[in-house]
């Protein structure tokens, strides 16, 4: 993606669903903030990030993977305005790429996650997975390039969506991307879409549990997913309380 | 206790229940017994609030209260249970945590206090020591993975972590193997055998019945209750059919 000093518009494949007049509050400079990571041969990062707040927000990231590295984001995305992070990671032989990240919220807020993974070179692995809640109007985001370069033989891929929509009119949307130039590779991509379960909510009263509780655990337990490779048990506790504070006051 | 009069309930449009009327005691068990399609199951998710399932006409009264003045899980918190035929699988949420904001939950609608963490368990072990279940079960998620007789016993194991005042079974029985079936039926004696509580016991079979001694027996078809009697009915109904048995009623 060239840095270009121009804002985007929903024409660019990887803003499609953005909300570019929020981009355009951020300001064109921020297009050219990317904080940079190098992780040297067998290195390895562990990150958690909480991100959005009622401005909007824009992150970038481009991580580099030395041989055997090893990258892990996992990421809470709870803005109440526009809320875009960007993860762009080039994986060296048999290096590892995790990201587990959650959009939640409602009003008419955007938040999206985008990644673009590059399989350089042979034997690395990389695993997505990505929960999207919202209601009101709300809209979660995950689009997900996978790039599988030439050689880069038993690359192993696997990117994961689930989004659930509490009420009509919130929405979710999932872009996997897939390009791949060599034969002897694993790539996975799944998505889906769907509402609380109905007769698990019914059960969970006749026990005694409120709407909101009931919805609560719910979420709670479709959330799960996406911090189940954290190994950190505070910091998933502090990543999915996060979540769990932004869902007070959805729709039930 | 529980006072049903003259419930009407549609589902999808289609009239079930057709006037039905019903009146159990405190200290009572009450089986009701009925062909396939009579309306058991309907009445059972009636009671329980269950969406989709329309009072037309009629009313039920649970400890004084107006139970259709309730939310499904206002009637749970007021002592109201109910066991269902097809437990739900909630992936995700393992049966001491769901277990445990359910009886706080209920707690808290009373008023009470909520239990500590170490009550909690402590209270889970000994239920599920009584329904003979093992505690690395209440661990797992919610249902998942559980074979139907362990669905029911787990059920029996929730019923015995809320103490409820009334039970309204949904055949509890189904999916139980003999042996199963002994301990699922002297844990329904035991936690709710008492002169301040009562069981609706929905059933197609005497042999639960064996166990769990019924007060009293009705029979329920085309949406109604057709016949009360008392444990014999049971019997009868086993050696003759329904049809003879309300032929000659």
């Amino acid at each position: 993606m060239p840095e270009a000093a121009a804002l985007p518009t929903r024409r660019d494949e990887a803003w499609r669903y953005a909300d570019t007049d929020a981009m355009a509050r951020i300001g064109v400079e921020a297009l050219g903030q990317w904080r940079e990571i190098t992780l040297g041969d067998g290195e390895t990062l562990c990150e958690t990030m909480l991100i959005g707040s009622a401005a909007p927000e824009l992150h970038r990231i481009r991580v580099t993977l030395g041989e055997g590295a090893r990258a892990e984001f996992f990421v809470t995305n709870t803005g109440t305005d526009f809320t875009r992070l960007e993860v762009e990671v080039t994986l060296g032989k048999g290096a590892h790429f995790e990201f587990g990240g959650v959009t939640i919220g409602g009003g008419d807020a955007v938040r999206e996650f985008v990644t673009k993974t590059v399989h350089a070179h042979p034997d690395a692995t990389s695993n997505q997975t990505v929960r999207a809640v919202h209601w009101g109007t709300g809209t979660g985001n995950f689009l997900g390039e996978i790039k599988v370069e030439r050689g880069a033989q038993k690359t192993d891929a696997a990117q994961d969506f689930k989004g659930l929509l509490l009420e009509a009119g919130a929405s979710a949307n999932a872009v996997p991307q897939l390009e791949i130039f060599a034969d002897d590779v694993k790539c996975a991509h799944g998505a889906t879409v769907g509402q609380l379960d109905e007769a698990a909510r019914y059960y969970m009263a006749a026990r005694g549990l409120s709407p909101e509780t009931a919805q609560k655990l719910l979420v709670q337990a479709f959330i799960g997913d996406a911090f189940v490779e954290l190994e950190d048990e505070g910091r998933r506790e502090q990543l999915l309380a996060a979540a769990l504070e932004a869902l007070e006051g959805a729709s039930l | 206790m529980l006072t049903i009069e003259g419930l009407h309930a549609e589902v999808d449009g289609k009239q079930i229940l057709k006037g039905l009327s019903l009146e159990i005691a405190a200290g009572e068990v009450h089986a009701i017994m009925g062909p396939n399609g009579a309306g058991k199951s309907t009445l059972a998710n009636v009671l329980g609030g269950k969406p989709g399932y329309e009072v037309t006409a009629g009313s039920v009264t649970f400890k004084g209260e107006d139970l259709f003045d309730l939310d499904p899980h206002e009637r749970a918190a007021t002592g109201l249970f109910l066991g269902f035929q097809y437990p739900v699988e909630i992936p995700g949420v393992s049966n001491v945590q769901f277990l445990r904001e359910a009886a706080n939950s209920q707690r808290k609608y009373r008023g009470q206090e909520p239990l500590s963490g170490g009550e909690f368990l402590k209270l889970a072990k000994e239920k599920a020591a009584l329904l003979k279940l093992d505690m690395e079960m209440l661990k797992r998620q919610v249902n998942v993975g559980f074979s139907g007789g362990e669905k029911k016993r787990a059920e029996m194991v929730q019923m015995g972590i809320l103490d409820p005042s009334f039970a309204v079974l949904d055949e509890t029985d189904s999916g139980l193997d003999i042996d199963a079936l002994r301990v699922v039926g002297e844990g329904i004696n035991s936690i709710m055998r008492s002169a301040d509580k009562g069981v609706l016991l929905i059933t197609h079979y005497q042999r639960l019945l064996d166990v769990v001694k019924p007060d009293r027996v009705s029979i329920l078809a085309d949406g109604r209750i057709v016949q009360t009697g008392g444990p014999d009915l049971a019997l009868r109904l086993e050696n003759e059919g329904y049809d003879t048995v309300m032929a000659n009623a």
